[in-house]
C-alpha cells in the first residue's frame, strides 16, 4: 500500500496523485496510441466505438453520477450532435467548426430540457427525458429537409486543414483526443466549485441550498455540460456510421449509456470508461454466444435488450458501485493482504434520518 | 442598529399555526436559544430564518436589511449559516469535500475557467482550503480530514456539520440541536465549541436546544415556545422558573 506524505495543499488538487498515477495512465496512452499499428481494421472501429462510447459516457456521468439526475433521453443528444454536424458538414463548413458547433447545440436542448424539468428528480425526470428523447426522434424522421428524413442523412468525412480523413485509424486518434479533452475538463470541473455544488445537489438538496448553491443554476448547468459533451460524441458516431438514420437513437441506445453508467460504476469518471468497454464489448460477446448456443435459445428476437436488461438488474442487485467498485475492493484486498476485513465496505446505518426536509 | 429581528412572524400550513406571531430580537454577539416542547416550531423558525419555508405573515430583519424575499441559496452569502437537526452533510463525499462546499457562497470562479482549471481557479481553490484548513484546526477534525462521510460515528458527523457552517464564516449561526444524539462527553465539548465560536470568532449563535444544562451553560438569552406562540423570554434561569414553561413541559 501507498502512503502519500503530503506538504502542499497543491498535493490535493493534481488530477494525478503520484508517481505510480503518471506511469500507468501515461502507459495506457502510449498504448492508446500505438494500437491502431498492431490492430488489424475490425478491431480500430471496435476501439473507436468503445471510445465514442466512453465520451458519451462521462457526458451522462456527470449528469447521473454526480448531481444524480436521471435520464433516459441522452440518445436524443447524441442525435442532435450527430445531426448538427453531419448537416453543417453537407453545407460546407469545415469540421474544426461544426464539431464544436454540434456540443453547443446539444447543450442548448440540454438546458432546453432541463429549466422544465428542474423541480423533478428521480422517476419522474426519467419519464420526461424519455418523452423529450421520443419527440426528438420523431423530429429527426419529419424534418426531411435538415435531416433527411427516413432516407437518412450521409455524412462527409471530417476534414482537418485541407484533408478528408476517411481512414478509420484517423477517426480512432479524433475520438482518442476528444476523450481525453473530455476527461481533463471533467476532472477540472469536478474539482472545481461547480463540480462539488452538483455532489452537493446529489446529496442533499436542501442542505446546498443553505450553503449557497443555486439548484435551479447548478441543475441546469449539468444538463448543457452533459448534454453538450454526449452531443460532441454523437458527432462522432455520425462519423462512425458514416450514414444518420433516425432510429440510430432510439430508446435502447439511451438504455445502453445508463447501463454503461451504472455497470462501470455511478459516481466516478473511471467507471465511465469501464462501462463504455463493457458496453462495447457485450454485443459481440452476445453473438459470440449465440453460434454455441442451442437455435431454440439464440433465435428468441430482442434477446440483446432483456440481456441488457437483466445486466443492469443485477448490477444494481449485487454491485451499486459496479466495476470500478468492484476493482476498488479487489485492490484494496491486496494492499492490505492479508488484513482486509469483509465488513470494510459494509456502509455504516444511518440513524436518525427521519423527518429528512426534502 | 439592528442585528436580527423577527417581527409578527408567523406560518400556517392549512388550519396549523405552527408559528404565530412570534417577535424577537438578537443583539450582536450573544447566543440566543429557542426551547419548547416537540413540536412548538422551533425548528420552522429556523426554516423560516434560512428562507426554505415562506412566512405567512411576517417580516425578518438581518442587519437592517429586509431578508423576507431573499431565495434560500442567497442566505449563506448574506452571513448566516446553518446546521440542522438529523445531519445534512454529503454523505458520498469526504470531510474536506463537505467543508468545501460551505466555502461555495465565496465562490469567484466562473464556470468556463474551472474547466479549464485556470491557475486564478487553482489559487482560489488554495484560498479556500486554506479557510477550510483553519477550521479544521479549530475543531481538531484533522484526523477525519479523508475520510467519507458515510463511514464516520455520529459525533463526529455532528462536529463536521458545525464545521460546514463555519466554513460559511458566517456573522449569524444557527444550530439546530447541536446536542441531540450526542454523548454526554460529545455535548461537552460542544459546549466549550459554542462559547469559543462566540468569544473567539465572534459569531452570534441561534440554538435550538433541548439539552438544559447546555442551554443554561451557553445561552445568553432564552426563548420558551409553546404551539407556535411565545410563552416567555429572559435569561436562562428565569425562563426555566417560568411558570407557564414549567406547566408547557410538565403538563397540568
Amino acid at each position: 500500500m501507498r502512503f502519500i506524505f503530503k506538504t502542499r495543499y497543491e498535493q490535493d488538487l493534481n488530477i494525478a496523485r503520484h508517481g505510480g498515477d503518471w506511469f500507468w495512465y501515461g502507459l495506457l496512452l502510449v498504448l492508446m496510441v500505438l494500437a491502431p499499428l498492431v490492430l488489424d481494421l475490425f478491431y480500430i472501429g471496435e476501439l473507436t466505438l468503445v471510445l465514442i462510447y466512453a465520451i458519451a459516457g462521462v457526458g451522462l456521468m456527470l449528469l447521473v453520477g454526480y448531481t444524480g439526475l436521471v435520464s433516459l433521453g441522452h440518445a436524443a443528444f447524441l442525435g442532435i450532435g450527430a445531426y448538427t454536424n453531419a448537416y453543417f458538414l453537407g453545407q460546407g463548413w469545415p469540421f474544426l467548426i461544426t464539431f464544436p458547433l454540434s456540443g453547443i447545440v446539444a447543450a442548448l436542448a440540454g438546458i432546453a430540457i432541463g429549466v422544465p424539468t428542474l423541480r423533478m428528480t428521480g422517476l419522474y425526470l426519467a419519464i420526461a427525458t424519455l418523452a423529450f428523447s421520443i419527440i426528438v426522434e420523431k423530429v429527426f424522421s419529419h424534418w426531411s429537409s435538415v435531416t433527411g428524413g427516413f432516407d437518412g442523412l450521409p455524412v462527409d468525412a471530417p476534414d482537418l486543414f485541407g484533408y478528408e480523413l476517411w481512414e478509420p485509424w484517423q477517426l480512432y486518434y479524433i475520438a482518442l483526443v476528444v476523450l481525453v479533452l473530455v476527461l481533463w475538463g471533467s476532472a477540472n470541473l469536478l474539482r472545481s466549485p461547480t463540480g462539488r455544488a452538483m455532489v452537493a445537489v446529489r446529496d442533499s438538496e436542501v442542505s446546498a441550498q443553505s450553503m449557497g448553491v443555486n439548484l435551479a443554476w447548478t441543475k441546469t448547468i449539468a444538463f448543457a455540460v452533459s448534454a453538450g459533451i454526449t452531443g460532441l460524441a454523437g458527432a462522432l458516431f455520425g462519423h462512425f456510421v458514416q450514414h444518420l438514420a433516425p432510429d440510430s437513437f432510439a430508446i435502447l441506445l439511451s438504455i445502453q449509456l445508463l447501463l454503461l453508467v451504472v455497470v462501470g460504476g455511478v459516481g466516478s469518471l473511471h467507471g465511465a470508461i469501464y462501462g463504455a468497454i463493457f458496453v462495447g464489448a457485450l454485443p459481440q460477446l452476445i453473438a459470440i454466444a449465440r453460434d454455441y448456443l442451442p437455435p431454440a435459445v439464440s433465435q428468441i428476437p430482442g434477446l440483446e435488450p432483456g440481456l441488457f436488461g437483466v445486466i443492469l438488474v443485477l448490477f444494481i442487485i449485487f454491485e451499486p458501485f459496479g466495476i470500478y467498485g468492484r476493482w476498488r475492493k479487489v485492490k484494496l484486498y491486496f494492499d492490505l493482504f492479508p488484513l482486509y476485513k469483509k465488513a470494510t465496505f459494509k456502509r455504516q446505518k444511518a440513524y436518525l434520518k427521519t423527518e429528512r426536509l426534502r | 442598529m439592528t442585528f436580527f429581528q423577527a417581527d409578527g412572524l408567523s406560518i400556517h400550513f392549512g388550519g396549523i399555526k405552527a408559528v404565530d406571531n412570534v417577535n424577537f430580537t438578537i443583539e450582536k454577539g450573544e447566543i440566543f436559544t429557542i426551547i419548547g416542547p416537540n413540536g412548538a416550531g422551533k425548528t420552522t423558525i429556523f426554516n423560516l430564518v434560512s428562507r426554505i419555508y415562506e412566512p405567512t405573515m411576517g417580516r425578518l430583519v438581518f442587519q437592517d436589511q429586509d431578508i423576507t424575499q431573499v431565495p434560500a441559496h442567497k442566505v449563506a452569502s448574506l452571513g448566516i449559516a446553518r446546521t440542522f437537526q438529523n445531519i445534512e452533510l454529503f454523505e458520498h463525499a469526504s470531510v474536506l469535500h463537505n467543508l468545501l462546499i460551505g466555502r461555495h457562497c465565496h465562490r469567484k470562479s466562473n464556470l468556463l475557467s474551472e474547466i479549464l482549471f485556470l491557475p486564478s481557479t487553482k489559487r482560489l481553490e488554495l484560498e479556500h482550503r486554506e479557510k477550510v484548513e483553519e477550521v479544521i484546526d479549530f475543531l481538531d477534525l484533522a484526523v477525519y480530514r479523508d475520510q467519507m462521510i458515510a463511514n464516520l460515528p455520529y459525533g463526529v458527523r455532528k462536529v463536521v456539520e458545525l464545521g460546514r457552517a463555519l466554513c460559511i464564516e458566517p456573522t449569524l449561526l444557527l444550530l439546530d440541536e447541536p446536542s441531540s444524539g450526542l454523548n454526554v462527553e460529545e455535548t461537552q465539548d460542544m459546549a466549550f465549541w459554542i462559547e469559543d465560536i462566540k468569544n473567539d470568532l465572534g459569531i452570534t449563535v441561534l440554538m435550538v436546544e433541548h439539552d438544559m444544562s447546555l442551554v443554561s451553560q451557553v445561552s445568553d438569552r432564552v426563548l420558551a415556545l409553546n404551539y407556535g406562540r411565545v410563552l416567555a423570554e429572559g435569561a436562562p434561569r428565569e425562563v426555566q422558573e417560568n411558570a407557564e414553561v414549567v406547566r408547557a413541559y410538565l403538563g397540568g
